[in-house]
């Protein structure tokens, strides 16, 4: 067999990727304890206040990793669920449906922390900013396949009709995230939030690690909540009947 | 298989539809009901203030579009799911892309196209002005068919589903987000007198992207849901 079908093949196949993705997982959670307790501590401690925003400033290291990984989680799952669906490749299936409340996760605290942000710097919780709005309709995009994939009773093709969706929703994202932008400075003069400007090296590192942080972060969750769907589906199989006697023992 | 074949297939699905539809006529006038009914509680809600109807007219009807078209989309596919006329559409050896944009077409010319005739009525009732009737007709005219398109997505994957109504509209409200405030914006426009061909012009760009992708995916997602 060709070596690369040989590979996608291996990987794809349950039991290796449960045994594999067990050793995988304690590294991916060491680096990101790691990461995170490094980038809290200089974002938190070392790094000065802004002379704007003062203390507030902070909220940014967790606010801006988790807002670029909402959009990065649903950029996967387009990719992973196209993979799904052309090569019918059962674990991207599953990838899919596991990154989805992750995504949904993230989306969620990049929304509270910008909302907790928003309240001393802009005076108020809420403003329908161009970036709040589009941040939001994702989160209602995720709920969406979410939703879908619990609505079906057979899980494989919950997942298929997951995959689906997200495709379509990833294609609608960057005409979703222009339009809402183009709206909003329609409407209302002042640019809020973004500020291209270059970031000092003391900024710039805790964000940095933090956003690395997010990523372990995603690959361990997805990777367990992964395995958890896989045992679930493949309850009576062998390979699952073999796994669980033998972590019993 | 031919083209003519693939041409005949087409319009034989359009007569079809047709002529359902037509014995269906109570069914049909529901969504558009609905509309009126969704348009009427906007000046009990918010007061008959005809600046502040005004202002919000191009919105409001065009969120009762959408709510509309959203009503109606539930059926698109569920009564030839459930009777079997789905299954034997796609064992017909015919695309099922072209069987799934044929039912697209006929939604919208008995859903989409009665919510641009009834626009004119919409209009008066919240007190657009007059500068805005024509852009908000061309907007609907333009906007209804990608509402069918994309909705068909929707429905075709939710078709299978016992209580599909809700979920469908969770799944296609975030997608209508950029048709909604460009076909919103073009109309506020025009009522004050400020360009909006850009905003027509991209809405149009939108109806060619959907009129091309969409099927694709509908059909898609009809494989799925027959599987």
């Amino acid at each position: 067999m060709n070596p690369i079908f040989l590979f996608f093949h291996k990987t794809g196949s349950p039991p290796w990727f449960y045994k594999y993705s067990g050793k995988l997982i304690p590294w991916l959670w060491a680096i990101f304890l790691v990461l995170t307790a490094y980038g809290l501590y200089l974002g938190l401690v070392v790094a000065p206040a802004d002379y704007q925003q003062g203390e507030s400033v902070r909220i940014m290291y967790l606010h801006v990793p988790t807002a670029w990984m909402s959009m990065m989680i649903y950029g996967l799952m387009a990719i992973m669920g196209f993979i799904a669906l052309v090569w019918r490749i059962r674990i991207m299936e599953v990838l899919v449906i596991s990154s989805a409340p992750v995504g949904a996760a993230f989306t969620m605290i990049a929304l509270i922390t910008g909302s907790l942000w928003g309240r001393p710097t802009w005076g108020t919780y809420w403003v329908w900013d161009a970036r709040l709005t589009s941040e939001l309709v994702l989160l209602f995009l995720y709920f969406g396949v979410i939703a879908l994939y619990n609505a079906f009773d057979e899980p494989r093709k919950a997942a298929r009709a997951a995959s689906l969706m997200s495709i379509v929703g990833a294609i609608n994202l960057p005409i979703i995230y222009f339009s809402v932008e183009w709206w909003n400075t329609l409407h209302q003069g002042s640019s809020m939030g973004s500020s291209g400007t270059g970031i000092h090296p003391s900024m710039l590192l805790p964000l940095l690690l933090m956003a690395t942080a997010t990523k372990f972060y995603y690959g361990a969750n997805l990777l367990s909540r992964a395995r958890l769907t896989l045992l679930k589906q493949d309850h009576r199989k062998r390979w699952v009947q073999d796994v669980l006697s033998k972590e019993s023992h | 298989m031919s083209r003519q074949a693939t041409g005949t297939a087409f319009v034989a699905l359009l007569r079809r539809d047709f002529l359902l539809a037509y014995r269906r006529r109570a069914e049909l006038l529901q969504p558009l009901v609905f509309l009126l009914v969704v348009v009427t509680l906007f000046p009990l809600g918010v007061g008959p203030s005809p600046t502040l109807l005004a202002n919000i007219a191009p919105g409001v009807i065009w969120i009762a579009a959408l709510l509309a078209t959203v009503l109606s989309l539930d059926s698109l596919f569920r009564s030839d799911f459930e009777d079997g006329t789905l299954e034997q559409m796609v064992l017909s050896g015919q695309s099922l892309a072209l069987i799934a944009l044929a039912r697209t077409v006929a939604h919208w010319l008995v859903a989409g196209l009665p919510i641009v005739l009834l626009s004119p009525l919409l209009a008066m009732w919240m007190n657009l002005p007059d500068e805005g009737l024509l852009i908000l007709i061309e907007s609907l005219a333009i906007g209804t068919p990608v509402l069918s398109l994309i909705g068909a997505i929707g429905g075709a994957l939710t078709v299978s589903l016992k209580r599909g109504g809700q979920l469908l509209s969770l799944l296609v409200f975030p997608l209508y987000v950029p048709l909604l405030i460009l076909a919103t914006s073009a109309v506020s426009s025009a009522v004050v007198d400020l360009p909006y061909t850009g905003q027509l012009g991209l809405m149009v760009a939108g109806l060619i992207a959907s009129l091309t992708l969409a099927p694709f995916a509908t059909a898609a997602a009809l494989k799925l849901s027959l599987s």
